[in-house]
């Protein structure tokens, strides 16, 4: 039998916020969509930038772990462009400087040192400043940004939108050492900071050691470090045809960029199948529309030359084989090989941690693939003052992943400088705020679109691929934003029961859209779930189960596909269904997380 | 009321009928009743057993006469025929439709004041006539229309919101039918869609005049302690004497009864109504003892909800006035004009 939901415990609701609980900065999505809507963008923005500290980034380049576990996705084509209207709160946002927080000018004595300027440090940066700690920031290269400025390439992240929120971080009183690599973790632990955070990255792109290699090395290039010249401005050219070897994100920002520096053939080759790429479908379709074709099932075999130039690659054709536990391998199809020829290969399969510069006898202990080991709640080290986030964590992930753990690691860091407990980790704020007005009247706007998803638009296509620099996004306008804003089911608007008041009428149920809501004996979930009102497969979403009715059966709602609309609610006759607000928003340093001030 | 539109997004694994359709697409606009309401719940189980019934929307007709329960045809079957005729008229309209075209499913929904109070005379010679339709009572005691005085099948005793006691007698519509030749009788509950689901099904399928009451809270004039036709009240005193499952092609349900408890109803189109039996000597094929039954349970202060009598090989009005098996508007000028030899043959009869 089940037992009555705990509607208290704020991961209930947090989890049919979909987005929002995938989201690892765990952004309040609906709410900021709803800002937009009404055109408050100033305070959309700000909603963004307290979650996830880089809306203008992030709402170009996320990788928007959000989009898939969009409920919009389940109920039609496609989720909401959460990402793109995250740009659209950055674009239209004005000067909201008097909105973020002033340098602190009262100290609280504490030193903590960053390694590395990306976003994860930045973050941490973010969150300590206003606390009072002194900040010291080291970085290799002469700017902020870290792989946002130096790897993403300017046609989707152009600079200003880096240098503004990177400047934001700065402007807190961030003290700066750039250009200054830190060379030697035992020299930091000899400065006296009482904490230090690594934000190095996972900086080494992994070569292709195959035959011809050494002999091609002058066109045949490792696609990390071949970004960040032509970010840098060292390269501005490539050869007419191009290979890139590798479907990762890294892999379509080569291939794009190729197409802007003169590369008229460009093509990319895959290991794997089309469907197994590690880039997300909309980098992929971004490729194509560029005419970048997608081979798949090809294995590289050697690099082909002739008199010491670079003639192109020979490919062994392979296909997917699957064995009795469903692993699959790729074996040699034997047809015979195929050849492409080329000028330039760029060759992005995969990107590494190295952290040379970390003695392995300076207290942090790493396992046996190099990784040093890091608490994932705490983001601390075997070291009790020195705490990882970001790539360097746990290998390469994204900027939202980075943003995340620096939110977590500024917590840690400011127990730990505070004398306290790290592993007591603070719970979210969390409040329900009931929506009703009248009768049928709802202070969110339930009557929901049936649009289907906007597309944002771009750059003429033959403009764009003549510069590297030039934005090839060009971002919804206020139009185009309102309608997609008015796609998002407001999945924050959560569907609260109260049993006491309900006589059993069936009218929810009659008149919810998508079937969610049953009356029916109690039972275990896996017998419940045979019984509801409409199929229910989804076993990673709950089901709401409330004490026994008068009947003595119970409701059972599935969370699955409920759209918010709140006509149960409104279908009610004694007010058992409300709709309410539910506000999650993550603890993040200061006193608010500190024990003491919470006694 | 709402005033959104329903939404058109669906549950994306609702199951779909031979017809190709989901439940969805059997429902009509957005119900402008009061929240609750009884009636609201019958309209989704007309839905529902239209579904499961893989009936052709364009095949049925609803027709109504006024009143909440009579404006609900609006809020199911949206691409089917309907007519709301004058109040307690239904019956009429609904007969000289089926004589015109009998190729249609006729679906009467009317409420205890349209049936019971002003139409009583139409009821009841639509009752006797055998006319083949389904009718609907959603009976609440009251005129919801008009703010809820009490109608005509509303129980001696029976407090109306305001605290008056209704001291009429009231008009058992079942018991009318019973005795009036109607060939399926069934009493049901809003608030029981298990029960009421094969028994709207079993109605559609039967080829005959089928009354179904239909006991529908009225949550705005009459759910409150006191009232006999309440939420709580129907649920404290409902005494179902059977229940039924409707054999339709797709969801055959197979399941073991002791012997004795079940009986087995094949209707005149072929379809079969499993009838499992609650009250062991109650005989769904006994007019008389049927008639005895409800009185004394009813004293009783029992409301008899189920299938309480069938006659699986009825003859219906057509039957009775031997009419052409086409609908008149399939008729075209050869059966309609005989010529002049027929005409001739009937003057020479007249002379
Ligand atoms: C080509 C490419 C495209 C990408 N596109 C996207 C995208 O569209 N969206 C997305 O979310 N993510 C993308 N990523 C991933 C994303 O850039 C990273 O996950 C993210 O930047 C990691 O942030 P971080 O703070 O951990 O470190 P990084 O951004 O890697 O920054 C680390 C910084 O540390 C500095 N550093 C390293 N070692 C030292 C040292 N010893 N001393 C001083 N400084 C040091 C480096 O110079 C660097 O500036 C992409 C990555 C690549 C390679
Ligand atoms: C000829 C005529 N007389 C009176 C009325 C007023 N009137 C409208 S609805 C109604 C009663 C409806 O009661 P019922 O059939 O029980 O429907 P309910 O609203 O209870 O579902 C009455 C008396 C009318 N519309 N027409
Ligand atoms: S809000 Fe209520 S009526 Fe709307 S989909 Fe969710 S459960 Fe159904
Ligand atoms: S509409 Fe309200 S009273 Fe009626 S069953 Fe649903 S929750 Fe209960
Ligand atoms: S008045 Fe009564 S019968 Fe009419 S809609 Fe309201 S609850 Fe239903
Ligand atoms: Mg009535």
């Amino acid at each position: 039998m089940l037992q009555p939901t705990d509607i208290k415990n704020p991961a209930y609701f947090h989890k049919v916020v979909d987005c929002q609980w995938a989201c690892p900065a765990h952004t309040p999505v609906p709410e900021y969509i709803r800002l937009i809507a009404a055109r408050r963008y100033a305070d959309a923005y700000m909603v963004n930038w307290e979650s996830n500290v880089f809306p203008g980034i992030l709402g170009r380049t996320c990788d928007r772990p959000c989009e898939p576990a969009c409920r919009r996705g389940r109920v039609e084509d496609e989720p909401v462009a959460i990402c793109r209207l995250k740009r659209v709160a950055a674009d239209h946002k004005g000067d909201i400087r008097a909105r973020l927080p002033r340098p602190v000018t009262k100290k609280n004595g504490k030193r903590v040192a960053l390694v590395g300027a990306g976003p994860a440090s930045l973050t941490v940066a973010r969150d300590l400043l206003p606390l009072g700690y002194d900040v010291v920031c080291f970085d290799g290269d002469p700017q902020g940004g870290g792989m946002m400025r130096t790897q993403i390439p300017k046609f989707r992240l152009p600079e200003p939108v880096i240098d503004e929120e990177v400047g934001y971080i700065l402007d807190l009183g961030l003290e700066t050492r750039f250009g200054q690599r830190i060379d030697s973790m035992k020299w930091l632990l000899g400065q006296g900071f009482d904490a230090i955070f690594v934000g190095s990255g996972a900086p080494r792109g992994r070569d292709l050691d195959i035959p011809g290699r050494k002999e091609t090395a002058a066109n045949v290039h490792v696609g990390i470090d071949w970004l960040s010249s032509v970010s840098f401005g060292h390269i501005t050219k490539i050869g007419r045809r191009v290979i890139v070897l590798g479907g990762g994100n890294t892999a379509m920002d080569c291939c794009r960029t190729s197409r802007r520096l003169g590369g008229e053939e460009v093509h990319v080759v895959v290991r794997s199948g089309f469907e197994e790429m590690k880039a997300s479908p909309w980098e992929k379709e971004d490729a194509m529309h560029e005419d970048i074709p997608i081979h798949n099932f090809l294995v590289p075999k050697s690099f082909t030359h002739e008199a010491g130039r670079l003639t192109g690659v020979m490919f062994e054709k392979v296909k997917p084989e699957f064995d009795a536990k469903g692993r699959r391998s790729l074996m040699p199809t034997g047809e015979p090989d195929v050849h492409m020829a080329c000028d330039d290969v760029l060759v992005a399969v995969g990107q590494e941690n190295a952290f040379p510069w970390i003695e392995r006898d300076a207290g942090i202990e790493f396992d046996k693939w190099g990784m040093p080991k890091v608490d994932a709640a705490t983001m601390q080290s075997s070291l009790p003052h020195v705490f990882f986030g970001g790539d360097a964590a746990f290998g390469p992930k994204n900027i939202i992943w980075a943003v995340a753990h620096g939110r977590d690691a500024a917590i840690s860091i400011d127990k730990h400088c505070q004398h306290e407990d790290v592993s007591q980790r603070p719970p979210p704020g969390f409040k329900m705020i009931s929506q009703k007005m009248g009768i049928h009247e709802w202070s969110y706007d339930n009557d929901i679109s049936n649009d289907l998803r906007f597309k944002v638009p771009l750059r003429d296509k033959a403009v764009a691929l003549k510069d590297v620099r030039l934005e090839v996004e060009l971002g919804f306008d206020e139009k185009q934003a309102f309608a997609e804003s008015q796609r998002c089911l407001n999945c924050d608007a959560q569907t609260v029961f109260t049993h006491s008041l309900c006589i059993e009428c069936d009218a929810c149920t009659d008149i919810c859209p998508v079937d969610c809501i049953t009356f029916a004996n109690n039972g275990t979930e896996q017998d419940l779930r045979t019984r509801l009102s409409a199929p229910s497969k989804n076993l990673t979403q709950d089901l709401y189960v409330s004490d026994a009715l008068k009947t003595t059966r119970v409701l059972i709602k599935d969370e699955d596909m409920c759209l918010h609309c709140g006509l149960c609610a409104e279908r009610c006759p004694t007010g058992a269904w409300d709709m309410q607000k539910s506000l999650i928003q993550m603890a993040h340093a200061g006193h608010e997380c500190r024990s003491s001030s919470n006694a | 009321m709402t005033y959104i539109a329903k939404p058109r997004f669906r549950h994306p694994d609702l199951p779909k009928n031979t017809l190709g359709f989901t439940r969805r697409d059997y429902e009509g606009a957005v119900s402008t009743l009061c929240a609750g309401c009884g009636h609201d719940s019958i309209s989704a189980a007309i839905i529902q057993a239209c579904f499961d019934l893989d009936l052709p929307p364009h095949r049925i007709a609803k027709l109504s006469g006024i009143g909440c329960s009579s404006k609900t045809p609006t809020y199911f079957l949206g691409n089917s025929h309907g007519f709301n005729s004058v109040h307690g008229r239904m019956p009429s309209v609904l007969t000289g439709a089926n004589l015109a075209n009998r190729d249609l499913i006729y679906l009467g929904v009317s409420g205890d004041g349209d049936s019971a109070s002003i139409g009583l005379g139409q009821f009841a010679h639509a009752m006797r006539r055998g006319v083949n339709m389904v009718y609907i009572v959603e009976n609440n005691g009251v005129y919801g229309l008009t703010k809820g005085q009490f109608s005509a099948t509303s129980d001696k005793g029976s407090k109306s919101k305001r605290g008056v006691i209704n001291m009429d007698a009231p008009i058992d519509l079942v018991s009318m039918a019973l005795q009036l030749g109607a060939t399926f009788i069934a009493r049901s509950f809003s608030g029981d869609k298990t029960q009421l689901v094969p028994l709207i099904q079993a109605a559609l399928e039967h080829k005959g005049s089928a009354f179904i009451d239909c006991i529908s809270p009225c949550v705005a004039f009459n759910n409150h302690p006191g009232s006999t036709k309440s939420f709580d009240y129907v649920r404290e005193h409902n005494e179902a004497v059977n229940r039924l499952d409707v054999m339709v092609g797709r969801s055959e349900i197979t399941a073991d009864y002791a012997p004795g408890t079940v009986e087995m109803v094949t209707q005149h189109d072929g379809s079969v109504l499993r009838l499992r039996k609650l009250t062991a000597d109650y005989d769904p094929h006994d007019r008389v003892s049927a008639m005895t039954y409800l009185q004394r349970r009813q004293e009783a202060g029992e409301i008899v909800t189920g299938l309480l009598y069938v006659d699986p090989e009825p003859d219906d009005l057509h039957v009775y006035m031997n009419t052409i098996e086409r609908p008149l508007n399939e008729l075209g000028e050869q059966e309609l004009c005989p010529g002049p030899k027929a005409l001739d043959k009937l003057n020479a009869a007249l002379r």
